[in-house]
């Protein structure tokens, strides 16, 4: 029954959060192709990426409900940010020093 | 439902099943019974195993003498290809895991299936048709695939061979591994039988956890791998071509993100077996649990962090390389905890010899040997002196073989008069178990030497001096492949005429042995509560068990 009650919560907030959401993501991309423009040097790569982790973000928390389930979910999807993270700072001490 | 349970007890899985006949082809292939999927797993990848060792057979019949024996350069690439293919991605990644943790995690757990049974079958199926897809490669216009199991680009998206449907066959099968570990996190967060919490789970149970996550979070990276190579085929983007701004030593980097932690989706399940067998056979409890569960999760972890030394000489910067090196020797410290803690559960112990420890034994021996030339070819000055020779093909045999595949054997005779409820020839097993140390040594001992004197791998041909060794190596892998058909010959006359086994034939205390063998449909004739640790050979006062 609880999970029940969850899942109602979840679609209680009404799509206009969704289309905020919708508006930011594009809003973000217009960004990342207007940073690309810009010669950072190598700095770049960072910057487009965390513009990338930042959307993600969104998407995860509110198109895939994230944000309205338990902590357990959180966790796991913590673990899994987590791994990818420290494979992309690995990966970067062969693009940054090759 | 008291009533319903006694009248599941009375009959086992191979007479009850959950499709609506209990016997011929449908009631298997449609089960969502995790001891008959568990039992189809094995099964199908037994028959892989063997046309994997065929293939390992012939490659080593071309290498008994120099120049061209019984085929030429191009068979001989399309071989090894296969056979790693093969052995890889159909025998020993799925292997433990979807066999015995199919089987025997439930029943650890105490538990009456797995979290989710119809994704449990749906995952076998996944395995099947992507199994079904690498053959079909074969008969694909261009041949069979020619690039190594390792599929690197430029030759992969180069060569007129049919590379992309066995690519496309790889990420089927990713699907089935990534949904198998799925259904392990889950039944292991929410199928312990009350009592059991997760310092009372079986070792076994915490190396299929950490392996499981391993298979959820790291497959999904050779997916999308793969579909880049695919990709590259298809229409020449330019990802991996530095002509079009890409590079090739992204597709290593991305391909070992996932297969080296794949090595230890691979060994993780096997060091879970070892952790069972060894208590057991030792007649006491586990030194070191806590050590060696977080050690699984430390490996799992750790298994991350050391990719690209699988990439010295590709050209990548030295400070990865510098980098890459240290953390690789980091992966030995919760290996070398697990193994000292094995011993030290020996240590005083009233070992029996029985088949399955005599295996774990020369899983020790066998994986030690392998996993320290792994600090041999961790270290970056010596790697560059032996990296593709036989000395890394003799290192990964020493481990994936001697390590896991020595496990298989040993979990097959340790769990086998659960899995069929007989008793199969002891004597026959020792001699067996013999045999393969010997052979196995004779097979790959002779590639650390001929590697370390610069025999490159993948070779179909070779300078004279290496003769004598390749005919050592030969007769290893014809002592070998007779053991290996005995082994199974054994359990095969075991199944059919073997005498009835004892539901506790070594002894064991955890839930697996407390059901009868084979177990009813839904696991145990009651409900299940724990109250002891999981190896507490106290127990065994109360318990049923055939004496020695």
């Amino acid at each position: 029954m609880e999970h029940v009650n969850t899942e109602h919560k979840t679609h209680s907030h009404g799509y206009g959060i969704y289309v905020l959401v919708w508006l930011a993501l594009i809003a973000l991309t217009s960004i990342t192709v207007t940073v690309a423009g810009v010669d950072f040097g190598k700095l770049a790569l960072p910057i487009a990426l965390f513009i990338a982790a930042v959307k993600s973000a969104l998407v995860i928390n509110y198109f895939m409900h994230i944000k309205f389930e338990e902590p357990i979910f959180k966790v796991f999807l913590l673990l899994s940010g987590t791994t990818l993270l420290v494979i992309f700072i690995l990966t970067f001490f062969d693009v940054f020093y090759r | 439902m008291a009533d319903g349970n006694a009248h599941v007890a009375a009959k086992s899985f191979y007479e009850e099943g959950t499709t609506k006949k209990s016997t011929g082809i449908t009631s298997w292939l449609f089960s969502t019974d995790h001891k008959r999927i568990g039992l189809m797993y094995l099964v199908t990848i037994t028959a892989f195993f063997f046309v994997g060792a065929l293939f390992g057979v012939l490659m080593r019949l071309e290498l008994m003498a120099p120049g061209e024996t019984i085929m030429g350069a191009q068979e001989y690439n399309t071989l090894f290809t296969l056979h790693g293919v093969i052995m890889i991605f159909l025998f020993i990644i799925p292997g433990i895991p979807a066999i015995f943790g199919n089987f025997f995690l439930p029943l650890q757990l105490g538990a009456k299936d797995v979290a989710f049974p119809r994704l449990n079958l749906l995952s076998y199926w996944i395995y099947l048709i992507g199994s079904v897809l690498v053959i079909l490669s074969l008969f694909m216009q261009g041949g069979p695939i020619d690039t190594g199991w390792t599929f690197y680009v430029p030759y992969s998206v180069r060569t007129t061979t049919s590379v992309s449907l066995p690519l496309f066959a790889a990420f089927v099968l990713g699907f089935s591994s990534i949904l198998t570990g799925l259904n392990f996190i889950v039944t292991i967060h929410r199928m312990r039988a009350p009592g059991m919490n997760f310092f009372r789970m079986p070792l076994f149970g915490w190396s299929i956890y950490a392996t499981a996550w391993i298979q959820v979070i790291a497959t999904p990276v050779v997916g999308i791998t793969i579909l880049l190579v695919i990709i590259e085929r298809s229409f020449g983007v330019g990802i991996f071509d530095p002509a079009l701004g890409g590079d090739p030593i992204l597709f290593q980097h991305l391909f070992w993100i996932y297969s080296h932690p794949a090595v230890y989706i691979m060994i993780l399940p096997a060091m879970g077996v070892v952790s069972e067998i060894i208590p057991t056979f030792s007649r006491r409890t586990i030194f070191g649990y806590t050590p060696i569960a977080m050690s699984s999760l430390a490996i799992a972890f750790v298994g991350y962090l050391v990719w690209a030394h699988h990439m010295f000489t590709s050209g990548m910067s030295d400070t990865s390389r510098v980098i890459f090196s240290l953390l690789t020797y980091i992966v030995a410290l919760p290996s070398g905890v697990k193994v000292f803690n094995w011993v030290a559960t020996m240590y005083k112990g009233s070992i029996d010899p029985k088949p399955p420890f005599l295996w774990v034994m020369s899983f020790v021996f066998l994986f030690s040997i392998g996993g320290l030339t792994g600090l041999v070819l961790g270290s970056i000055t010596a790697d560059i002196h032996v990296h593709d020779t036989y000395f890394v093909v003799s290192h990964f045999h020493y481990v994936m073989f001697g390590g896991t595949g020595t496990i298989v054997f040993a979990a097959l005779y340790y769990w086998f008069p659960k899995m069929f409820g007989k008793m199969y020839n002891i004597k026959w097993a020792n001699i067996n178990a013999l045999f393969y140390i010997i052979a196995f040594n004779v097979l790959y001992f002779p590639k650390f030497i001929m590697g370390y004197q610069g025999m490159p791998r993948r070779y179909y041909d070779y300078l004279p001096e290496f003769a004598d060794l390749q005919m050592l190596s030969t007769i290893g892998s014809w002592i070998m492949f007779a053991t290996l058909v005995s082994i199974f010959l054994n359990l095969y006359l075991a199944i059919k005429k073997g005498k009835k086994a004892h539901n506790n034939p070594w002894g064991g205390v955890t839930l697996e042995w407390q059901t009868s063998s084979p177990p009813p449909l839904l696991n145990f004739d009651r409900e299940i509560t724990v109250n002891h640790e999981p190896y507490d050979f106290s127990q065994l006062k109360e318990l049923d068990y055939e004496s020695k």
